[in-house]
């Protein structure tokens, strides 16, 4: 029962992880309508800078990130209205054909200046990596908890900045109706570009926590896209909170996968996955916000 | 008075049809226009051209002796040209008050916030944290109007701020518009019942097939001049004579 229990905290926490690293492609598709899949690897690119920045100055990554995060922004300003801008002009198809090639082009670029060794933040944070606190049988790692607190930390801090702030109301009537809103004054270009860096910010803490949880290499990219792109999907395709809970149920069906068979990790994953995007399809599925308010509603 | 805003030789194309042909007009300060004419005279074009939604072929737009042409819509409402577009095209996921704020942080400067909309549309008061979408057509047309009103245009432009409401939520939108035009706001309003159209404006013009059928003051245009201009009996009699 112990292992049960223990696989099922063990796939909450990851599913912080596979929240954080969805949170930038959720917040893009919810803005832009846009599925970046350069996405996995331009959290790999933020988390070589980071690794770069941390060995050359023999600095916490947590510094490091300080460093690259400005770095990024830059990146989805470029991003923005270099590619994302130009190619969504030719219709829908086209910015996912730009940034499936911005990752091939990022991945070779990274594999020409790094190789093709892996690399890992893990020996910038001491014991961090691995100190777990130890509750009965079952262990949870500090980083693991940090991980998850940070994406909620994160989900939270996005969904005030898109209710209070001015940017947030703009790039909201901006995501629902970019026809309307150049007509109250407000510039959709501008704003899909502050959507844009927004994201990148995301991408950029996501690639530092891949560093410290795993090992990564310039091809990792993709991976990390097909985990942000599940949770995304699972969670209701660009719904914030619904990301973390996409991100859970995503973590959750893994390491309970890999309870039941130790090579089912990742075909549990992509078998919840399947079973959720079928069901989107085929029938009126609520999202999660609205099945949570629906519940509320039922008496006990 | 000089003229606040100036439309000469138009020309808007929407692929190989030419919506609008020519069409040249001005605005004084203060005045109410009225547009009339069948669907597809070209009114609504002509509306989302000059607030800069669509591109003209031909022709330039003058507000305030300046040239705006060129500008982006969003450009031109902080110039002081707000459109209230047809279908009131509210953001629908968001609350009134967050419809109305949106437009006031972006506008210019001036008497209208949402204490001065509320005494307009005092029936939004109650409204003012439900989502738009779950308003009332009557209600949305209100905030829609309050929405264009927050950027504090000197320039209003309605288009078709009746369509789709009961009779009763058109006089109630009406009656909210007498106070609007008592503050001297210069607005132009595209309507398809005559009789509210007349009642209100100082002028009208009456569009056909994307060019001006007939325009003068609301004493000199009667109803069967109206009326001929909408059909193009005019210019048969002409043709005719």
């Amino acid at each position: 029962m112990t292992d049960w229990i223990n696989s099922i905290v063990q796939g909450v926490l990851l599913g912080g992880y596979y929240a954080l690293i969805a949170c930038g492609l959720a917040f893009m598709f919810q803005v832009m309508r846009i599925i970046n899949l350069a996405h996995g690897s331009l959290a790999v690119l933020a988390g070589f800078a980071i690794w770069s920045i941390a060995g050359h100055f023999g600095i916490s990554p947590f510094l490091a990130l300080l460093v690259v995060l400005p770095g990024m922004a830059a990146v989805g300003w470029l991003l923005q209205r270099g590619v994302l801008e130009r190619s969504a002009r030719a219709g829908l198809l086209v910015p996912l054909l730009a940034t499936f090639g911005l990752a091939i082009v990022i991945d070779n670029v990274l594999f020409e200046g790094y190789g093709a060794d892996t690399r890992s933040l893990a020996p910038f944070i001491d014991t961090l990596a691995y100190d777990s606190w130890a509750i009965g049988n079952i262990y949870i790692g500090q980083l693991s908890v940090l991980i998850f607190a940070v994406a909620v930390a994160m989900l939270g801090s996005l969904s005030l900045f898109l209710s209070k702030t001015h940017l947030g109301r703009a790039i909201r009537a901006t995501a629902e109706d970019p026809d309307t809103v150049g007509l109250i004054g407000i510039n959709a270009r501008k704003v899909n570009v502050f959507a844009t860096m927004i994201a990148m910010l995301t991408v950029a803490i996501a690639g530092m926590f891949l560093g410290m949880r795993a090992t990564f290499m310039p091809y990792s990219g993709g991976a990390q896209l097909v985990f942000a792109f599940e949770a995304t999907v699972i969670g209701g395709s660009g719904s914030l909170w619904g990301t973390l809970i996409g991100g859970i149920i995503l973590g959750v069906a893994q390491t309970v996968g890999a309870q039941i068979n130790p090579q089912g990790f990742l075909i549990a994953g992509h078998l919840v996955f399947l079973i959720v995007l079928v069901a989107r399809v085929s029938m009126p599925f609520p999202s999660w916000p609205m099945l949570f308010s629906w519940l509320r509603r039922q008496p006990s | 008075m000089s003229d606040i805003l100036a439309v000469e030789q138009l020309d808007v194309r929407h692929g190989l049809l030419q919506a609008v042909r020519g069409v040249s007009f001005s605005v004084t300060k203060g005045e109410i226009v009225a547009f009339v004419g069948a669907n597809g005279a070209g009114k609504t074009t002509l509306f989302r051209t000059i607030a800069g939604a669509h591109r003209p072929t031909g022709g330039r737009i003058l507000f305030e002796g300046s040239d705006v042409t060129a500008l982006p819509d969003y450009r031109r409402v902080q110039q002081g040209i707000a459109l209230v577009p047809e279908g009131r095209r509210l953001f629908m996921q968001m609350s009134v008050r967050e419809n109305l704020q949106l437009a006031g942080e972006v506008g210019r400067p001036g008497r209208w916030d949402v204490k001065a909309v509320l005494e307009v549309f005092p029936n939004l008061a109650a409204r003012i944290n439900a989502k738009a979408g779950n308003l009332s057509g009557g209600e949305q047309q209100a905030t829609a109007i309050g929405r264009a009103l927050m950027t504090n245009p000197e320039v209003l432009l309605l288009d078709e701020i009746s369509l789709g409401l009961s009779p009763a939520a058109v006089g109630r939108v009406y009656e909210s518009l007498k106070a609007l035009m008592e503050t001297g706001t210069t607005i132009l309003l595209v309507e398809q019942d005559l009789n509210r159209a007349l009642s209100v404006a100082h002028r009208v013009i009456c569009m056909l097939e994307g060019n001006i059928a007939a325009e003068g003051p609301v004493e000199e245009m009667t109803r069967e001049r109206i009326m001929d201009a909408y059909f193009g009996l005019h210019r048969a009699a002409g043709a005719g004579a």
